[in-house]
């Protein structure tokens, strides 16, 4: 008896251990920090105490059985079988209890479809491996990439707080507002999610999804691509800022200056050449961020699915079809347009840098004009 | 009946007529029982194939980052995972089953198509060569999920595609002649006096999963070859470019895909209701309700499909339909599950090996329904859909439900197929340590499948991390433990005590009425049914 004792003793001491040591982590739904998200957890909670208590009256009859009408006390099995009102009693009385779960179970889903009446919209593109925002109400759009440096994920650094969750540039919203989310993709599925305000919703290529969120909080608030969408569907994380409405207002005017300023200065660059020094070191930020993922950080791709640049011909040669490529993408393969993601500049500097990184020293240095000549054909 | 019985002459010749020696016995048997044999063996290789994959994926989740496989061979690691595991252990150890049972529990001489069942397993074997065989293909084999959702399968995989798409033809060809001959024999060669109310619930359920077989295999067969022709001969069925929904694909593929999981879950049922009253000494307590509630949950299995999909973008109104309907299967599931514990009420129990893992069925396959009730929720399952929740959800209904009845029906009939029992000390042991392993493994997905781990991901954050730490350890455990099984098996092939005719006291059903090991060929004359 007592070495039982204490074997649940240390059994129990391991598994606080273990749950101290994850204290961040929940072990439940996530109440989130909207009404709806609220109302998802308390459906949930409710099947959940009702599956409890169908569980402990099926398996407390059944455990019960087990323990008195075993053949080893000398029971004598009983014959009975078959009993209409018995069948008809647990036929009708889950169809009851299913009832009762249907009826808020709707309210809240006709409430959760509703996307009608929105403050504010933001279109939401998923690509591989990013997602983009666009603020259908302002001139402000950018891309949200996965911040966690390579190095954490392949060990070499040690991993920070927001592990896989963080972005450079996270979607910001404003508080009290019915935001609505149009939803699409520019190759696979993907699938958008923030726990935080039960929103999930499948970013289908070629069709416009919708979804709304009303978030009463300001905060930062993390989500993860939810649908397989090839090699690295686990390195799209989704983040969103919910700010006070002047904040807010702060923040997009602000952010619309700063793209109406760089669009600009990008024209103003075309008058003027980089260096090869330069291209090269904004050709490897780009590249590294953008083009590594498939084609690898030392040129090799992954054979069979995306090529190698490092001697390819077009990489050595074909430069018309090189700036073309990175512009326009391929249609029908993952080698998607960099057009609109890139500016003139890194759109130079990246296929300089493929020209010349890894052995393939062309020599060739590319301009932001020779790519804005190559965009207006 | 078949000329077998009525032409003394041909009968005759039948008594002295073994099976062949060596490898073209099983070439080229046409004998329910060599074939079964064949599907059982198939199905463990696949089965330890299978699990390989799942040790790869547990362990580069053992801890957070990449370190042993990159994300391109983890997600071709799940994808053939989750295909060998329902298409070559599952679905091939059911059929194996139903081959080497079905005649004898209707009391047939064997199948009734018996070339035709040669070649439906025989096929299998290149099947899963070519499936296994695309994983050394330039750029890895599929790695789009078991699920292939276009266009993910379409214009942005690479070339094992083809070969992906030719294996699940042949899979889908294999069960369907399966399943045709299941119907045949069950229609036409059931002992006289057997009739169809009078069969023991494991031809009655295969008998409904055999007609689900034949109306869902060549939907899958239709959308592979979909797949196949938007991605090699410029059909654009799912490339909204050309016309098309990428959609329409999830509502092809699960129109297959939920009858399907019921295709590994009624043959189950079945198991159960046989074993449990054996072991309860006393009668099932609802036959007829048996049937009816399995009848419905076939029905119903053809209207639920959009429960797969419900963040696709649906309008509400199909939304609405979808979760009622998924909830009522839980009407006719809770019968079944209600039948059970009631023949358990009162009986004189016991406790040996096949009603063990009988009762774990009944408790874990019961908590698998709970979190498939959940999933049915709509607005609860925007959040749980494709998170380790979801993964928890299938694999209790796979694992600790199908694959667990499977060893039930193991233990339960090795003697019979055999003629020795098996080792019981041996047997507990393989039980216990499946059981708490299995729960190791499954139980802490749900926890973090609602903290916000999606499923399919090579790698996570932090705070999962503990947590992963201990399902990989589980599914070690798991897999470690299976190997007891096999030695099982081996011993009991080899020798142990004689198994009696009747083998166990309270088992009911001709197939206990012949001898242990079971003759090459049993009834040839047909029995007599009261
Ligand atoms: C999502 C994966 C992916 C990303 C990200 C990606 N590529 Fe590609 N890329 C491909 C694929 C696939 C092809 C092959 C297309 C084909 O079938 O011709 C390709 C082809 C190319 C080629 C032509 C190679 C040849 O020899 O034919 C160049 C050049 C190229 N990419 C440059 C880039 C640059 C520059 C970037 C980053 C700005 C980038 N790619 C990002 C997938 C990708
Ligand atoms: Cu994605």
């Amino acid at each position: 008896m007592a070495r039982t004792s204490y074997l649940c003793w240390s059994l129990l001491t391991f598994l606080l251990a273990f749950s101290t040591q994850s204290a961040e982590m929940p072990l439940n739904m996530t109440q989130g920090v909207t009404e709806i998200s609220q109302q998802v957890y308390d459906l949930h909670m409710k099947i959940f105490y009702i599956c409890c208590a169908i569980g402990i009256a099926v398996f407390g009859v059944m455990f019960w059985s087990i323990i008195h009408h075993r053949k080893s006390k000398g029971v004598e099995p009983a014959q009975f079988h078959e009993s209409t009102k018995v069948e008809l009693l647990w036929t009708a009385m889950p169809v009851i209890i299913l009832i009762m779960m249907a009826i808020p179970a709707t309210q809240t889903l006709i409430a959760m479809e509703d996307t009608s009446e929105a403050d504010i919209t933001v279109l939401i593109t998923g690509s591989q491996w990013k997602w983009h925002y666009k603020y259908m109400d302002h001139k402000v759009e950018y891309f949200s990439l996965l911040a966690t440096p390579r190095q954490q994920i392949d060990n070499k650094l040690s991993k920070g707080e927001n592990y896989l969750l963080e972005v450079d540039r996270p979607l910001v919203i404003p508080t009290g507002k019915k935001v609505r989310f149009l939803v699409t993709s520019d190759d696979v599925i993907h699938s958008w999610w923030v726990p935080a305000f039960a929103v999930k919703k499948d970013a289908n290529p070629g069709f416009i999804n919708e979804a709304w969120t009303r978030v009463d909080h300001p905060g930062i608030y993390r989500g993860q691509c939810a649908e397989l969408c090839g090699k690295d569907h686990g390195f799209m994380p989704v983040v969103v800022i919910a700010k006070e409405q002047s904040d807010f207002d702060q923040w997009i005017a602000q952010e619309a200056a700063t793209q109406a300023a760089a669009k600009e200065a990008e024209l103003k660059l075309l008058a003027m050449n980089m260096s090869k020094e330069e291209l090269m070191t904004l050709g490897e930020k780009v590249y590294m961020g953008y083009c590594a993922a498939c084609h690898q950080p030392n040129g090799m791709g992954i054979p069979g699915v995306f090529p190698a640049l490092k001697g390819s011909k077009m990489a050595l040669e074909d430069l018309p079809a090189h700036i073309d490529i990175v512009l326009n993408g391929k249609t029908g393969t993952s080698m998607q347009a960099f057009d609109k993601q890139l500016t003139l500049s890194e759109i130079a500097a990246v296929v300089t840098y493929e020209r010349n990184a890894w052995d393939n020293n062309t020599g060739d240095l590319v301009q932001a004009a020779d790519i804005a000549k190559a965009q207006s054909k | 009946m078949s000329t077998v019985t009525t032409d003394p002459h041909a009968h005759a010749e039948h008594e002295h007529h073994g099976p062949a020696k060596g490898l073209k016995r099983w070439l080229y048997t046409t004998n329910h029982k060599d074939i079964g044999t064949l599907y059982l063996l198939f199905s463990l290789l696949m089965f330890f194939i299978g699990g390989a994959m799942a040790m790869v994926i547990r362990a580069e989740l053992f801890q957070p980052g990449l370190q042993i496989v990159d994300p391109n061979f983890f997600n071709q690691m799940t994808t053939v995972h989750g295909l060998i595991m329902v298409f070559g252990a599952v679905m091939p150890a059911f059929t194996g089953l139903a081959n080497w049972l079905i005649p004898m529990m209707i009391g047939a001489p064997d199948m009734a198509l018996p070339r035709m069942n040669n070649w439906s397993f025989w096929i299998l074997p290149f099947a899963f060569s070519i499936l296994l065989a695309s994983l050394f293909m330039e750029g890895g084999g599929p790695s789009f999920g078991w699920t292939f959702y276009a266009p993910l399968s379409t214009t942005y995989s690479n070339d094992s595609t083809a070969l992906f798409v030719f294996s699940v033809h042949i899979m889908g060809i294999s069960s369907i002649m399966g399943a045709i001959n299941v119907i045949v024999t069950i229609m036409n060669l059931r002992a006289p006096g057997m009739t169809y109310m009078k069969m023991p619930l494991f031809v009655w359920t295969w008998f409904i999963t055999a007609y689900l077989l034949i109306a869902v295999m060549p939907v899958l067969a239709g959308v592979v070859t979909m797949v196949l022709t938007d991605k090699y001969f410029g059909t654009s069925f799912f490339d909204a470019a050309g016309g098309g929904d990428p959609v329409l694909f999830q509502h092809i593929f699960w129109f297959f895909g939920h009858p399907e999981v019921y295709i590994m879950i009624l043959p189950a049922f079945g198991i159960i209701s046989s074993i449990v009253p054996t072991f309860s000494r006393k009668p099932l307590f609802g036959y007829a309700s048996m049937v009816y509630a399995t009848s419905s949950i076939a029905l119903l299995s053809f209207l639920v499909w959009a429960h797969h999909m419900f963040t696709t973008g649906m309008p509400v109104a199909a939304e609405l339909f979808f979760m009622y309907c998924t909830m009522l299967i839980a009407v006719p599931t809770g019968v079944k599950v209600f039948n059970w514990v009631a023949t358990m009420w009162r009986g004189a129990m016991t406790f040996e090996v096949p009603m063990m893992f009988s009762l774990a069925f009944i408790v874990l396959f019961t908590i698998g329904g709970f979190s498939g009730l959940m999933l049915a929720i709509t607005p609860a399952d925007f959040q749980y859909h494709d998170t380790y929740f979801v993964v928890a959800h299938f694999h209790y209904v796979l694992v600790t439900g199908a694959v667990f009845s499977i060893m039930a029906a193991a233990y339960y009939w090795l003697p019979k197929w055999t003629g020795h029992m098996y080792d019981e000390t041996l047997g507990q042991w393989h039980f216990w340590c499946s059981l708490i392993s299995v729960n190791v493994l499954f139980f802490p997905m749900h926890f973090v499948g609602l903290a916000g781990m999606p499923r399919r991901i090579p790698d996570y954050a932090l705070q999962f991390a503990d947590f992963n730490a201990l399902i990989s350890i589980g599914g070690f455990a798991f897999g470690l433990s299976q190997l007891l099984f096999v030695w099982l098996v081996v011993k009991c092939i080899k020798g142990g005590e004689k198994a009696t005719d009747q083998v166990w006291e309270g088992a009911e059903g001709l197939e206990w009425t012949i001898a242990s090991p079971a003759p090459y060929h049993s009834f040839t004359t047909p029995p007599e049914i009261k």
